[in-house]
């Protein structure tokens, strides 16, 4: 449910926000994941 | 300006909605099977490193496609809820996240894996998203022959990426996508073909017609049968995949025959034929790759 202003009407700023808390959830979690990843591939490349 | 005229931002969920999701699993199971099905192991961080960029590739191709597509699927009814016709998101943002998705995808596949493996990719992205979609769909009703190539590359980029090089079992898989495209895409557009029409893609169905489109289905139905049992007859394969390509390639033609052979009942008809062709078809070749590890596996068993 989106959230509404003091006029019971949805209020765009608050449901922005909620966008873009989500998108940089995700991004982070993208973000993580290739930190990861690229460390493992780092590990098997160097390993003789 | 008040808060209301600024456009909301599109959710995460668009965004991944843009890759495709569906298509890709197909895209991400051929590519695993190209790859376990090549004669040289590679360490398991780099094989998934390898999947994870043939899959992100696809989705960037993918999202390249809905960007430069939207108007089209903002007319059709099985596209019109994709996040850009819906009004969702911009296209600017759909087209970077495409160009950003096809870019990382190509710079960590030559960087990780191997750079013959990263031209592949990159032919596939181009291959995609500027033949298929540009330039091909919207000019002839073979769109959907040549553009198949686009879905045949994940096997053998997989392929590539664990061996390095190309021999004539990766072109086999390649061949065998590209020859199950056409049948497989044209009995979807027999039961979708007015949704074409409206939009003006030059479909098969809608440009020469229904009978000249069940007729190309069985042929090329008929074509899959020898080409799906080549790799066995290369000596790439064993028995367990060359008795599963035979018994599901002319299962494959059994559908398309009825699809091939019928005509289309009156406005009533329910083209039921041709449903389940598209679902055999999809079943097909989950099966057939699937047979293809299986063999590898026995082999390495044995």
């Amino acid at each position: 449910m989106s959230p509404r202003s003091d006029s019971g009407a949805p209020d765009p700023g608050a449901e922005r926000r909620r966008i873009q808390r989500s998108r940089n959830r995700a991004l982070a979690l993208v973000l993580v994941a290739l930190v990861v990843l690229f460390f493992a591939i780092t590990l098997v490349k160097v390993k003789p | 300006m008040s808060a209301t005229a600024v456009p909301l931002p599109a959710e995460w969920r668009d965004f991944f909605a843009l890759t495709k999701p569906r298509v890709m699993s197909l895209v991400i199971f051929t590519a695993i099977c190209g790859l376990i099905a090549a004669p040289v192991r590679i360490h398991p961080v780099l094989a998934f490193t390898a999947i994870l960029c043939i899959a992100v590739a696809a989705g960037g191709a993918a999202a390249l496609n809905m960007w430069w597509e939207a108007d089209l699927d903002a007319g059709m009814k099985r596209t019109a809820k994709r996040p850009l016709p819906a009004g969702r998101m911009d296209a600017t943002s759909a087209r970077d996240f495409g160009i950003a998705l096809s870019v990382a995808s190509v710079a960590v596949m030559g960087l990780a894996i191997g750079w013959l493996a990263a031209v592949l990719l990159a032919v596939s992205i181009v291959y995609y998203a500027v033949v298929y979609t540009i330039w091909l769909k919207p000019r002839t009703p073979q769109n959907i022959v040549i553009g198949g190539g686009a879905g045949a590359f994940p096997p053998l980029i997989g392929w590539v990426a664990a061996t390095g090089h190309i021999t004539w079992m990766p072109v086999l898989l390649f061949a065998i996508i590209f020859f199950w495209t056409p049948p497989h895409f044209w009995a979807l557009a027999l039961f979708v073909q007015s949704d074409y029409a409206k939009v003006g893609i030059p479909m098969l169905p809608v440009v020469a017609g229904e009978a000249a489109t069940r007729r190309q289905i069985l042929i090329y139905a008929v074509l899959l049968l020898p080409l799906s049992l080549a790799p066995w007859w290369i000596g790439g394969t064993g028995l367990v995949y060359a008795v599963s390509a035979a018994v599901l390639s002319i299962g494959f033609v059994v559908l398309a025959a009825r699809v091939g052979l019928r005509r289309r009942a009156g406005a009533e008809d329910r083209m039921r034929p041709e449903k389940q062709l598209f679902a055999y078809s999809i079943l097909y070749l989950f099966a057939l790759f699937a047979a293809l590890v299986a063999d590898r596996w026995l082999v390495g068993q044995g």
